[in-house]
């Protein structure tokens, strides 16, 4: 049945939106919390990964033994400890072959062979004593190039789908997406102004601090427990088990606390390895990876190459948009081009609109989620022509997109008519920030860019324990990584009647709890949150019906108000209110414990959109780009705890900055990986960035009892353009390519210097 | 029945159209009989699809109404990060 969310229009909140301190905040900053790489067990081996050197190889033998006479070793394995136990699920297949390759090297740091000893120095020895005898293949790391018919062909399974007829040679282009409506060509024959540009953007990584670790220990009767920093170890729980032939009740998974994760912790990749090494040693092995194997082996985002077309009359109005994506998803299928082809016009009103996707396969890292995967780059090339065509017009260019603006009512470019939404508040209220109207000096600009994101519900499960003396236990299966213990403890407290204080959540183990999808799509507040709401009307229900014992009246006779339970009326009786406290002091005597219980999909997680304004100043010297002020609009439906979302805001405009400005995978013409450390990747500190102010509009989600909408990734999807827009502005050259690195900034600046000279 | 869009790229598989019409008291058994109509759909819908109901997004809501009139827009299967 329906949720019933009239009330989050009108409800007057006494917990939820409040700002108490955060649970996890003390164990983070003495020390006490235990991420991945904290977890020991008695007796546990050192688990360490042979990687491969080269780009692109074919793996013809590896000889480990003498490796495994080496006294300290006491497992090896290879791609023959990892039968295919697939089924025929090809994505499946995929996060095997990348786990531990088979007859080919995909990229530099593909897995390749891995070992566990007693040491971490005997490991090391250990896999510099397995013979790997590659055949080196030619590689293609940039998409433009990989979709070329004379690239090197990664698969040769992989026949373009999406395009007719299909094509009979393999290539390195998975499948083609289109989405849109109405005539684009009609349309583009009513514009009075046309822009037409292109753009690239390198791969960025999600740059978590804390690297991927795990704790595997495997029993010789088939019982497993693996503890591991991951977003979800439900996920990790059934992709191993399925991997590895397991029965997933018989794999116990715990997470630990997560220093990061940003969508790159939603995959699987040392997990099934410690668990196949444990399996195989039958001792514990811990394996941590580190900041060289995060770079080269885990997920960044996809690169890309994006063409846009916009057309719009004298008076500013769209008549037509059309756009083609190129992301390559590095060694596997599965680029998020689909998202980037969806969201690219999702901000706009539009008549005619086509966006095509290629997703394309090159010799990189299997790419992995990044916040709002694959929307930053499509946002970054969209809002920039919209930037260009507002000028061509002479509007102001938040005039131009509140002209042209989605709203309710509007078919948006992927499809679905859009229920109430926030983008227009968050124009107007850019619009009246004292930002918009600050000067500015010489070499500076500014721009702005709107963005917009899905997000969606999920599996959530919840169970809420109270205790004899009133204080509640929540138990969730959603890894917090950003805050969501304090927001599930807000909302119990609020639906409970009780104070915050009295609440603690707990993110459990995959034995203890139903199913949790992973803490991804902008979820865990808004579907797990209401989990945890329905989970404390069910435990409501409960007290009520201890209230009505006690009192010896009808249960349907008891209410809840305000943390105590009270007769309904005059004719119920006229029973003092009991507390929660009260009625939990006697639930031994009553019936036992009592506990709330809520599991289901959670639906209806409303869409996200955001408006962002960045000065910057460029020092035509050295190219160097300093972001002066940055302001974050957008709709949380309703903060549950105003700092996290804040905090989301931030650190979402952050690490599009990064992308913007810095960050970026550099590769070698052998095919590898030049920058793989912080110090060569350069992500932004504090020190880079002014203070990111932000304005939280509340438009109440009418999926959610308390109005709430997901936060966590809309932030990532305008900065790209916002920043480019600035500095475009503030150097008068449209920057087409992110990052916008000084060398790139220079060099515009000297073609810019070179027009100018021949024009004179 | 209820009116199904699909996404561009899909239509070789449904004779050009992009807008179907397919009867169906919900989701599940709505993309069971889009799969049986249209067979060149079935990779798609194996490899996961979400649908939009009116205008609200559900990820994985194959137990949910459909009304006669009701509009569903097909997506591919919702990610995030």
């Amino acid at each position: 049945m329906p949720l019933d969310n009239t009330e989050s229009q009108t409800r007057k909140f006494k917990v939820v939106g409040t700002r108490p301190i955060r649970p996890d905040g003390i164990d983070k900053v003495t020390g006490r919390a235990r991420f991945g790489a904290d977890a020991v067990a008695p007796g546990m081996l050192i688990g360490r990964i042979l990687r491969s050197p080269h780009a692109h190889a074919k793996i013809k033998s590896i000889d480990a033994s003498k490796a495994l006479k080496l006294e300290g070793v006491k497992a090896v394995v290879t791609r023959d400890d990892f039968p295919d136990k697939t089924d025929g699920d090809a994505a499946l297949y995929d996060v095997l072959y990348n786990v531990m390759a088979r007859e080919k090297a995909l990229y530099e740091g593909h897995a390749v062979a891995a070992v566990a000893a007693t040491s971490a120095s005997v490991a090391r020895q250990a896999l510099k004593l397995i013979k790997v005898d590659y055949e080196v293949l030619p590689h293609v790391t940039d998409v433009d190039e990989a979709m070329k018919p004379s690239a090197p062909v990664l698969h040769a399974k992989i026949f373009t789908d999406g395009v007719e007829p299909k094509p009979k040679k393999a290539s390195n282009v998975v499948r083609r997406y289109e989405f849109g409506h109405g005539d684009v060509d009609a349309g583009f024959k009513k514009a009075d102004v046309i822009v037409e540009q292109s753009f690239k953007t390198e791969a960025t990584h999600q740059g978590y601090i804390e690297p991927h670790a795990c704790l595997a220990n495997v029993g010789t009767d088939g019982q497993g427990e693996l503890w591991v920093c991951t977003q979800g170890h439900f996920m990790v729980r059934d992709t191993c088990a399925r991997l590895l032939g397991m029965d997933m009740s018989k794999l116990r998974v715990t997470a630990s606390e997560i220093g990061g994760g940003f969508g790159g912790k939603t995959t699987v990749f040392i997990e099934p390895v410690a668990l196949a090494l444990s399996r195989k040693a039958n001792r514990p092995v811990k394996v941590v990876m580190s900041r060289d194997e995060v770079f080269k082996a885990t997920g960044p985002t996809s690169s890309s190459s994006i063409d846009v077309k916009i057309g719009c009359t004298r008076d500013g109005r769209i008549v037509a948009g059309d756009a083609t994506l190129r992301y390559q998803g590095g060694a596997f299928a599965g680029s998020p081009v689909e998202f980037g082809a969806m969201t690219a016009f999702a901000q706009y009103d539009l008549d005619n609109v086509r966006a095509i996707g290629y997703d394309v396969v090159c010799n990189r890292p299997k790419q992995a989620a990044y916040r709002a995967p694959g929307a930053p780059m499509a946002n970054f090339a969209i809002e920039s022509v919209i930037e260009e065509l507002a000028h061509k017009v002479g509007m102001e260019p938040i005039d131009f997109r509140i002209k042209n603006a989605a709203r309710e009512g509007t078919k948006s470019s992927y499809g679905p008519v859009y229920g109430p939404i926030g983008l227009l508040a968050t124009l107007q209220k850019a619009r009246e920030h004292p930002h918009f109207r600050a000067p500015l000096g010489k070499n500076q600009g500014r721009g702005m860019a709107c963005g917009f994101w899905f997000n969606f519900g999920g599996q959530s499960c919840v169970t809420l324990n109270i205790g004899v003396d009133g204080t509640v236990g929540v138990v969730t299966g959603s890894p917090d990584i950003g805050g969501s213990r304090a927001s599930m403890c807000l909302m119990t407290a609020e639906e409970l009647g009780i104070p915050y204080e009295k609440v603690r959540s707990v993110v459990t183990d995959t034995g203890s709890l139903g199913y949790n999808d992973v803490t991804d799509g902008s979820r865990t507040t808004f579907a797990t949150g209401m989990a945890c709401i329905l989970a404390a009307r069910d435990a409501i229900k409960k007290l009520c019906a201890r209230a009505a014992q006690i009192w010896g009246i009808p249960e349907d006779a008891v209410t809840w108000d305000a943390g105590f339970a009270k007769p309904a009326g005059g004719n119920a009786g006229n029973f003092p209110p009991m507390s929660l406290k009260e009625i939990a002091a006697q639930a031994a005597s009553t019936g036992g414990p009592i506990a709330g219980h809520h599991e289901y999909s959670a639906d209806g997680a409303g869409v996200s959109f955001a408006t962002h304004i960045c000065d910057s100043e460029v020092d035509p010297e050295t190219g160097f780009t300093k972001i002066l002020r940055y302001t974050v609009l957008q709709d949380a439906g309703k903060a549950v705890h105003p700092s996290y979302v804040e905090g989301q805001f931030q650190g979402g405009a952050v690490q599009g900055i990064g992308w913007a400005l810095n960050e970026e995978y550099i590769y070698g013409k052998d095919g590898r990986l030049q920058n793989a450390g912080f110090l060569d990747y350069r992500i932004p500190v504090c020190s880079d960035l002014p203070m990111i102010d932000t304005v939280i509009l509340e438009i109440p989600n009418p999926g959610h009892p308390y109005g709430v909408r997901g936060v966590g990734e809309t932030s990532i999807v305008p900065p790209l353009a916002a920043v480019a827009n600035s500095v475009s502005a503030a150097v008068g050259v449209r920057m087409c390519e992110t990052p916008i690195s000084p060398p790139k900034l220079l060099a515009a600046l000297d073609r810019k210097s070179g027009m100018k000279k021949a024009a004179e | 029945m209820a009116k199904v869009i699909i996404w561009s790229s899909l239509k070789s598989h449904t004779g050009g159209e992009a807008n179907l019409e397919i009867a169906a008291a919900n989701v599940k058994d709505l993309l069971a009989r889009l799969g049986e109509t249209y067979p060149g759909l079935q990779p798609q819908l194996q490899r996961g699809v979400s649908v939009s109901i009116d205008g609200v997004i559900f990820r994985d809501g194959w137990l949910q109404p459909l009304k006669p009139d009701s509009e569903v827009v097909l997506l591919p299967r919702m990610v995030g990060g």
